[in-house]
């Protein structure tokens, strides 16, 4: 097919003003939260930063509790993470190896479960940790975050593991492999970017939360960092530069682990999902 | 979540189709299905038990807690008050709720349309770029789709700072002066505006990076076939790109109608439901009415039935996934 010089232009020429579209809110937060504050407060916006400085990302780590926070928000991050691919990793090779009775009820509770509207529900959970007196500790917060991303840790690795032909299985299991060795040698190695990409959307989910934590950990040595962000804003007034290090601060992680692990999960995550 | 979807949707069918058939033979065929029996079950019990536990126990709380009279005094006094249904029948009585109703099913379908419509655009554009343009445009979307939630929040606040906002430079700049100063959370549309701009834009990127995906697995056969048979772009899309992409599209328009209806911390941070509590959705109506009015039982109250309502926007949606579960396993 012959294409006119127009018709190889204008896509080009969509896809740049997409891409600035796109991109110029993160740029925008990384030079705001670099440039002197003079530049900041111009009035003509600066576009590219004659000098850099990180006195804006000074103002946001020495921040009251700032590194309490980020310690909170690894550690209820990393756990939530840890327990959900530890309690899934049974249920997902239960369902995508074994038949049984009700499997396909087991499914649909996970299925649904994945759809579970928690924002909703953080009154009702507010009054459950409240009676129990765990307000303002990170166990609950932990257990709540677990169970959030765990529907999705299992239906997602289960088609991972599915994926793992089942032959290889049988012949460890046929060369004298009991079934947990030849899960363990054959399926398990296999799955590593499974694990990857379902540790990847946990992670933001629970690096994420803020409805849940906002009610049950008022306390300030409580929070985590997207409640801590939240309120940095009303504490620094109008010091955009220091918000946006805070933001920048607070970004940082997951568009690290996601220029990384992007390619492999989106491909995981896709790949397969449409051609059924 | 927007994530996790249509996976799930579609993955059953290949999981079952790898597992399913005629045991094969072998030395363990027998043995293991004797002990096929129970272990299942077992390795089931863990996720099963904590799901029943986290997520069952808050729903079942969350049911009697709108049956009773919960306010500040009841909660610091630990009083449980049983008022049957006058939550509900407050709540259902009340024009407020009603036109937050509206507003929400308004506002979700607004941002739907917009995601669904926009994305798929993009995601043809990606399969018609050359190699490093389309690399390009996948990062830009992949950076814009990684930003936390509350980050890109805060950004979009600062973008539309009432001072030294660089929207309403541009705005200024390109002539329309009565914007330099402009105050975009001062009113019920402009706040909505920039609400939905940013879950807009947030959402675009999984939709599209995935419908591009789903391109590539088009045979390049199919299209080699239109265009002998006369077939344009406008032709080729109808007969192969759509039909093609159709059940993608169907189940992620769904999965986005859910992600945007309880969207909470969008408009909790950038406008706290104001001005005038005019950008409440029910989420957030039933946060600010159960949590910040401190009125627990209502709140609850509220709750169930936003769920209802959710239900009901994807009642379509649901039955078929059930049906689909029941005719493939």
């Amino acid at each position: 097919m012959k294409r006119s010089r127009l018709g190889r232009i204008w896509p080009n020429a969509t896809a740049i003003v997409l891409f600035i579209g796109f991109v110029f809110p993160v740029y925008w937060m990384f030079n705001t939260a670099l440039k002197p504050t003079g530049d900041i407060l111009s009035e003509d916006p600066v576009w590219f930063p004659s000098s850099l400085t990180f006195e804006h990302f000074e103002t946001a780590v020495n921040a009251d509790n700032f590194w309490t926070l980020v310690r909170n928000s690894l550690t209820v991050t990393l756990l939530a993470v840890g327990l959900s691919l530890l309690v899934a990793l049974g249920a997902s090779f239960a369902i995508a190896r074994m038949r049984f009775k009700g499997r396909r009820g087991v499914i649909l509770v996970f299925m649904i479960a994945q759809m579970a509207p928690w924002e909703v529900m953080v009154i009702a959970i507010y009054m459950l940790v409240r009676d129990a007196d765990m307000l303002n500790s990170l166990v609950p917060l932990t257990l709540f975050y677990t169970v959030m991303v765990l529907p999705l840790t299992i239906l997602t690795l289960r088609n991972y593991i599915a994926a793992v032909p089942k032959e290889l299985e049988e012949s460890a299991m046929v060369d004298g492999c009991s079934r947990v060795q030849a899960f363990r040698k054959v399926i398990f190695p296999l799955l590593a970017p499974g694990l990857m990409a379902t540790s990847l959307f946990g992670f933001i989910t629970a690096w994420n939360e803020f409805p849940m934590v906002l009610i049950l950990n008022k306390q300030d040595q409580a929070q985590t960092l997207p409640v801590w962000l939240y309120s940095f804003q009303s504490n620094f007034g109008n010091d955009w530069g220091a918000t946006m290090a805070a933001a920048s601060l607070f970004a940082l992680p997951i568009l690290i682990l996601f220029l990384f692990l992007q390619r492999r999960a989106v491909g995981g995550l896709t790949s397969g999902a449409v051609k059924g | 979540m927007s994530v996790q979807t249509e996976r799930a949707k579609t993955a059953p069918g290949t999981a079952v189709r790898k597992s399913g058939g005629p045991p094969k033979g072998g030395p363990h065929a027998k043995r293991k299905g004797a002990s096929g029996s129970l272990l299942p079950y077992v390795l089931l019990l863990p996720a099963l038990a904590t799901t029943l536990v986290f997520l069952g126990w808050p729903m079942v709380k969350n049911a009697t807690l709108s049956l009773q009279n919960v306010n500040r005094r009841q909660l610091i006094r630990r009083l449980t008050e049983w008022t049957g249904f006058d939550n509900y029948e407050a709540t259902l009585k009340s024009e407020e709720f009603w036109r937050v109703v509206g507003r929400s099913i308004v506002f979700t379908g607004v941002n739907v349309i917009l995601i669904m419509g926009i994305s798929t655009l993009v995601g043809l554009l990606l399969a018609r770029l050359g190699k490093k343009m389309r690399l390009t445009l996948q990062i830009g979307l992949v950076l814009a789709w990684a930003m936390p939630i509350i980050a890109a929040t805060t950004v979009y606040q600062w973008l539309f700072a009432q001072r030294f906002g660089v929207v309403n430079w541009v705005l200024d700049k390109l002539g329309w002066h009565s914007m330099a100063d402009y105050n975009w959370i001062g009113s019920q549309f402009s706040a909505f505006f920039v609400i939905t701009l940013l879950i807009v834009w947030q959402s675009i990127p999984f939709v599209a990076l995935s419908l591009y995906a789903a391109t590539t697995t088009i045979p390049n056969e199919l299209y080699e076939a239109a265009s002998l048979d006369g077939a344009g772009a406008w032709k080729s899309f109808t007969t192969v790109t759509f039909p093609f992409i159709k059940p993608f599209l169907f189940a992620t328009t769904f999965l986005e109608v859910i992600w945007v209806f309880k969207a909470l911390p969008q408009i909790f941070a950038l406008s706290e439901g104001g001005p005038d509590r005019l950008t409440e959705t029910l989420p957030v109506y039933a946060f600010v009415e159960g949590v910040g009015n401190q009125h627990y039982g209502m709140g609850a109250a509220i709750s169930l039935l936003t769920i209802l309502v959710l239900l009901g926007l994807t009642s379509y949606y649901l039955r078929i996934v059930l049906k689909q579960e029941r005719d493939e396993l």
